[in-house]
């Protein structure tokens, strides 16, 4: 049961940043974005998004920031084994089932459906 | 006293301000809700299919990214989105709404010059900054790490 | 014939023999849907892309103006139109099912009042007999082109205002009608260096309150020689800005100031500050102000169409909203 109420804590707290940098800080929400994912990435690099996920849970790995943490995450799996190539190797490996399901479902939703406006 | 050179400041009694406080709850506690679906499903996957955390993590992925492209088509995630602010924003789902809606708003202009080209219009700048990001962040944790190890 | 510095004074007689505006869904909720001609129940106004609907509004309100008037199309000299989208498209695309000479003109959302005063001043001029002048904006297709996608969840700020979807159209000639042009003042472009789009009634303001002040200049008259003071879509936040300036030019149109953006929907439409687009000002005109001026409710309005001459990638290079704003003042004809 506490997993859920920090996922909700962490999680919300995320939002929660990113709503503050939208309204007192004025950016649009792709520079939020991409803010989110470049600060998700550098957590990584020192290893402490980790430890953000096993106490949060999803409020960890569903925010943005959680995509900058699987990129590098895959790329240094594989540099462990291929050295300096492997980081392009690996960075969209465990990120891959999220781009792909988005394309995929974003292409269908728009075959399928019309902007409502 | 209004001026050009004082507009800004001047005319500032006569913008409403943003809710600062009512926005932060609100993405705080949809955003949060968000995420305990999030958790909700890893667990059930996790029941279901003896999965681990882990390998819990993209079906959870999947699924909440599923439910916000079929909110976009049905024209509900923008209304959540004007409500909710960065809460409906920042979570996965929101990345998924960034691709959907630009997908489906392009429909008009066919399935390869409209759906295709325009569908990372948005989406593009998260895909493009979280890997150059991770990519530079990799090269430098890998160069210490071996520099370290030897 | 000029006037002043900035202004035309129409002394051969210029008429407005006829108008039509055509809605969609949202506004024919709204308070004024009883001076509407017609309106959609859809927002895609019976057109498969946002473009078309758009086009729709136009040429069904270009066709309800010419049957009310019992005009036929080759009777026409010249259609003067302009919409928001880039080219014109609208007014292009619905132009070339009409077999006259037509003139395409961008002011952002004060083009109702460009093509009114364009229109007048030919017929003025004795260069065409029968002049349509159109304008129209459509909430989508607005926001696809200087927004985002509308299924899109971004957040809005209570500054930011929505697209009205309609279009208004308004026949011209030199034949005596209930409605006369009596005379325009054309705005210069004026830019007090805002640069945020979502709030434009703050950005347009300084452009309503010249072109208001310079007409009061130009024909030495005082805000009570009017009944209305119509500006197009400066929106709650800009309404205030433009009565302080023009106060502070010495002309108090605090009792008689309206803003057509704020006219349009009820407060609890989910509108933000207000209605915008070439539309706003356009079906308020040619609805609301023409009827009120056949019933003599109102004997002589100026209308100050605003617009904000915005575009897209010149806000991304960080580049300032430069706006304008063209007064039309409208009396009651003595036919």
């Amino acid at each position: 049961m506490m997993d859920f109420v920090w996922a909700f804590l962490v999680g919300g707290t995320i939002c929660l940043i990113g709503q503050l940098l939208l309204d007192i800080f004025k950016l649009t929400p792709a520079h939020v974005m991409s803010l989110f994912v470049v600060s998700g990435a550098v957590l990584d690099g020192f290893s402490l998004y980790d430890r953000l996920i096993e106490f949060a849970g999803a409020g960890a790995t569903v925010p943005i920031t959680s995509f900058g943490h699987s990129l590098l995450h895959g790329a240094m799996a594989q540099a462990d084994e291929h050295g300096f190539l492997g980081i392009a190797i690996g960075i969209f490996q465990l990120t891959s089932a999220g781009i792909a399901s988005a394309i995929l479902f974003g292409f269908i939703v728009a075959i399928i459906f019309k902007p409502k406006g | 006293m209004i001026t050009k050179e004082n507009y800004k400041d001047a005319i500032k009694p006569y913008q409403p301000k943003p809710k600062y406080v009512r926005n932060a709850i609100k993405a705080f506690v949809i955003g949060g809700l968000i995420c305990v679906i999030g958790q909700g499903l890893t667990v059930l996957y996790m029941h279901w299919f003896d999965f681990t955390a882990k390998e819990a993590g993209n079906p959870t992925i999947t699924t909440l990214i599923l439910i916000a492209a079929i909110l976009t088509g049905f024209g509900v995630y923008d209304k959540l989105g004007q409500f909710a602010g960065a809460g409906s924003a920042v979570p996965v789902t929101g990345f998924a709404n960034s691709i959907t809606s630009a997908a489906l708003e392009h429909r008009s202009e066919g399935i390869v010059l409209g759906v295709a080209t325009n569908m990372f219009k948005l989406a593009g700048s998260v895909i493009v900054f979280g890997t150059v990001a991770a990519y530079i962040v990799g090269i430098i944790r890998y160069t210490v790490q071996t520099v370290l190890g030897s | 014939m000029k006037q002043g510095k900035q202004s035309w004074f129409f002394q051969r007689g210029v008429y407005i023999n006829e108008t039509a505006t055509v809605t969609g869904p949202k506004e024919y909720e709204g308070p004024l849907a009883s001076t509407f001609d017609y309106a959609y129940s859809k927002l895609h106004c019976d057109g498969d892309t946002w473009e078309q609907a758009e086009q729709n509004l136009l040429r069904k309100a270009t066709t309800i103006c010419l049957d009310k008037a019992g005009l036929r199309e080759d009777a026409l000299d010249l259609m003067i139109s302009g919409d928001l989208l880039n080219q014109n498209v609208t007014s292009n695309y619905v132009a070339r099912d009409i077999s006259t000479s037509f003139l395409g003109v961008f002011g952002a959302c004060s083009t109702s009042m460009e093509t009114l005063a364009m229109a007048s001043a030919l017929i003025n001029s004795q260069d065409s007999h029968y002049v349509l002048a159109a304008a129209s904006s459509h909430y989508a297709t607005a926001e696809r082109q200087f927004r985002y996608p509308t299924e899109y969840g971004g957040q809005k700020p209570d500054t930011a205002t929505s697209t009205v979807t309609g279009s208004g159209v308004a026949l011209l000639s030199s034949q005596p009608s209930h409605i006369q042009v009596e005379a325009a003042t054309i705005g210069q472009v004026i830019d007090y260096g805002t640069n945020d789009p979502l709030d434009m009634g703050s950005a347009m303001a300084p452009a309503a309150a010249n072109t208001i002040v310079q007409h009061f200049q130009d024909f030495n008259r005082q805000p009570s020689d009017y009944d209305l003071i119509l500006t197009g879509d400066l929106s709650s936040v800009g309404t205030p800005i433009v009565k302080k300036l023009t106060y502070q030019s010495g002309y108090d149109i605090e009792g008689i100031h309206n803003d057509s953006g704020l006219m349009v929907y009820h407060h609890d439409q989910q509108i933000f500050a207000g209605g915008s687009g070439c539309a706003a000002s356009a079906i308020v005109t040619y609805g609301h102000v023409i009827q009120q001026l056949k019933q003599g409710t109102l004997r002589q309005v100026l209308i100050v169409a605003t617009g904000a001459l915005l575009n897209p990638i010149m806000m991304q290079q960080k580049e300032t909203i430069p706006c304008i704003a063209h007064a039309v003042v409208l009396k009651r004809g003595d036919a």
